[in-house]
């Protein structure tokens, strides 16, 4: 599978604090990548890096062999890279409706295509189409966000913890629309919850300190109990 | 019962000219987390450029339209090379629009002189209307009539359109926005500039509502209108609007009541504010 994106090897500063200190990431197209790594590594800081809202002070982004890491966050999200943030990013104040409006970017027969398979795979927001964003459940705020990064003709997504804070029943909703989408599009997928982030990964980067230390196929890192003990915390 | 209605017009014409002036901050506020010290600036270029177009002209319609356009021009201008490079610094922001306040306020005096101009309504807005012994000031209701029509207009604008709803959803989450692929700056430009053109609007209808113009009225409104902006809720355009009526009819019922205290209850009105309903009487951004 070819190449869709690369970070080699990015730094990133968050005022004064050095988050990332080196972290390099190959996103195959069509697969799922998974960013593990305990609380506070750089996973989310990743996510906002390549997106441009934590810009990168040194090494590259390249997106379809295109640097993109000077480039504004709405150039980039116009490149075709959807953002679920780990808040979910909902304008409270917004109908389901008007959430959806404010991210179509191009209204034409394929978003209308997209926006019919996005609303069946979560029936919840066409129910709650006309009401506000900031009274739907956490559940449903999550498939908001996702719906908002898929509804565009995006070539990827990135999407950040998306079960967290949410109960078991809806963490397997929304693991299994992410896995029906990943027929569609390519995804990086933050994830703290393991049994999700290895159901859905392909491959996986574990981040630790800012830097990436580990990385391969999924299947090697269900098997390497080592590795999950000391990185990831999983006995 | 005669007394109580021109009260209440009174203040409902004063509190439309102050939502004129108020509106545009809290959306700049808002959506671009901007104080804006010089958005009373605005309003005195509006007054002066609106009247001084008018008497040239003799039309009061092409002054009301030049004041807007001197507005516009003034908005791109402020928020291209003054605000621009400060997003984010609210200390700088002060700062340098309390300095581009002064600016406008002695631009006028240099190029209109340093004495206050009058200015009197058009012939067909002068005068009053006689209902029983209700005298009805058909400047005042023209006021509140466009006051009303700019507040809906920029309703339809933000509730039907695709720019009205980015503004919105910016006001509760620009990061969000751009992330979505919108370009913010340019929705900061279109914010900044309606909101200074509706200043401007209040500008130049204040000038045969007093009679007269003077280069310091840019910031003796700006007060209310700040007072406003707290009130209705910072970035909430409909809070201010409520907010605005409410310092509009305290201000003309308290001016004829108790004069002393008509501005200290306003500033006690929004003290209050802050320390019962800190996000605004009527709820947060949105």
């Amino acid at each position: 599978m070819s190449e869709l994106l690369k970070l080699n090897n990015i730094e990133t500063y968050i005022g004064q604090y050095h988050i990332l200190q080196g972290v390099s990431v190959e996103v195959k197209k069509g697969e799922v990548t998974v960013l593990l790594g305990r609380n506070g590594a750089g996973k989310t800081t990743t996510l906002r890096t390549i997106m441009g809202l934590n810009p990168a002070s040194k090494g590259s982004v390249v997106y379809k062999g295109e640097e993109i890491q000077a480039l504004p966050t709405y150039t980039i999200a116009q490149k075709g890279i959807g953002y679920v943030p780990e808040d979910q990013g909902i304008f409270a104040g917004l109908t389901v409706e008007e959430n959806m409006k404010v991210a179509i970017q191009k209204e034409n027969e394929e978003t209308n295509k997209r926006l019919d398979y996005i609303l069946n795979l979560f029936p919840d927001l066409q129910k709650f189409w006309k009401k506000p964003g900031g009274l739907l459940s956490g559940g449903q705020k999550q498939m908001l966000s996702i719906a908002r990064a898929y509804v565009n003709d995006n070539e990827l997504l990135l999407i950040d913890e998306p079960s967290k804070g949410l109960a078991p029943i809806v963490v397997e909703k929304v693991m299994e629309s992410i896995l029906q989408m990943k027929d569609q599009t390519t995804i990086v997928l933050v994830e703290q919850n393991f049994m999700m982030a290895s159901t859905i990964g392909d491959c996986f980067y574990i981040i630790d300190d800012g830097r990436t230390v580990s990385n391969g196929t999924m299947k090697q890192l269900k098997e390497d109990e080592e590795m999950k003990r000391k990185y990831l915390g999983i006995a | 019962m005669e007394l109580l209605f021109n009260l209440t017009l009174n203040g409902l014409a004063t509190g439309m000219l102050i939502f004129l002036l108020a509106a545009g901050l809290t959306l700049i506020f808002g959506l671009m987390d901007v104080l804006n010290f010089a958005h009373g600036g605005l309003f005195a270029w509006g007054a002066y450029s609106g009247i001084w177009i008018y008497t040239t002209t003799g039309s009061f319609l092409i002054g009301i339209f030049g004041a807007i356009l001197t507005g516009f021009l003034l908005g791109i201008i402020t928020e291209k090379w003054i605000i621009k490079p400060v997003y984010g610094n609210h200390v700088q922001q002060i700062l340098i629009t309390l300095g581009l306040m002064l600016v406008l306020s002695e631009m006028l005096k240099v190029i209109w002189g340093p004495n206050q101009l009058t200015a009197n309504p058009p012939e067909y807005l002068k005068g009053s209307w006689e209902i029983g012994d209700i005298i009805i000031i058909k400047y005042r209701v023209f006021i509140i009539f466009v006051g009303l029509l700019v507040f809906a207009g920029v309703q339809f604008l933000l509730k039907n359109t695709k720019i009205g709803l980015v503004v919105r959803a910016g006001v509760m989450n620009k990061e969000m926005v751009q992330a979505l692929g919108i370009n913010i700056k340019k929705v900061f430009m279109f914010v900044f500039m309606i909101g200074s053109g509706m200043a401007a609007l209040g500008g130049v209808l204040f000038g045969p509502y007093s009679g007269v113009i003077h280069a310091g009225m840019g910031m003796e409104f700006a007060i209310l209108a700040f007072i406003v902006v707290v009130i209705g809720g910072m970035g909430n355009f409909t809070g201010s609007v409520m907010a605005a009526i409410l310092v509009g009819l305290s201000g003309s019922f308290m001016a004829y009541y108790v004069p002393e205290l008509s501005l200290a209850v306003n500033m006690l009105l929004m003290a209050i504010v802050l320390i019962v309903k800190p996000q605004g009487l009527f709820g947060g951004k949105g």
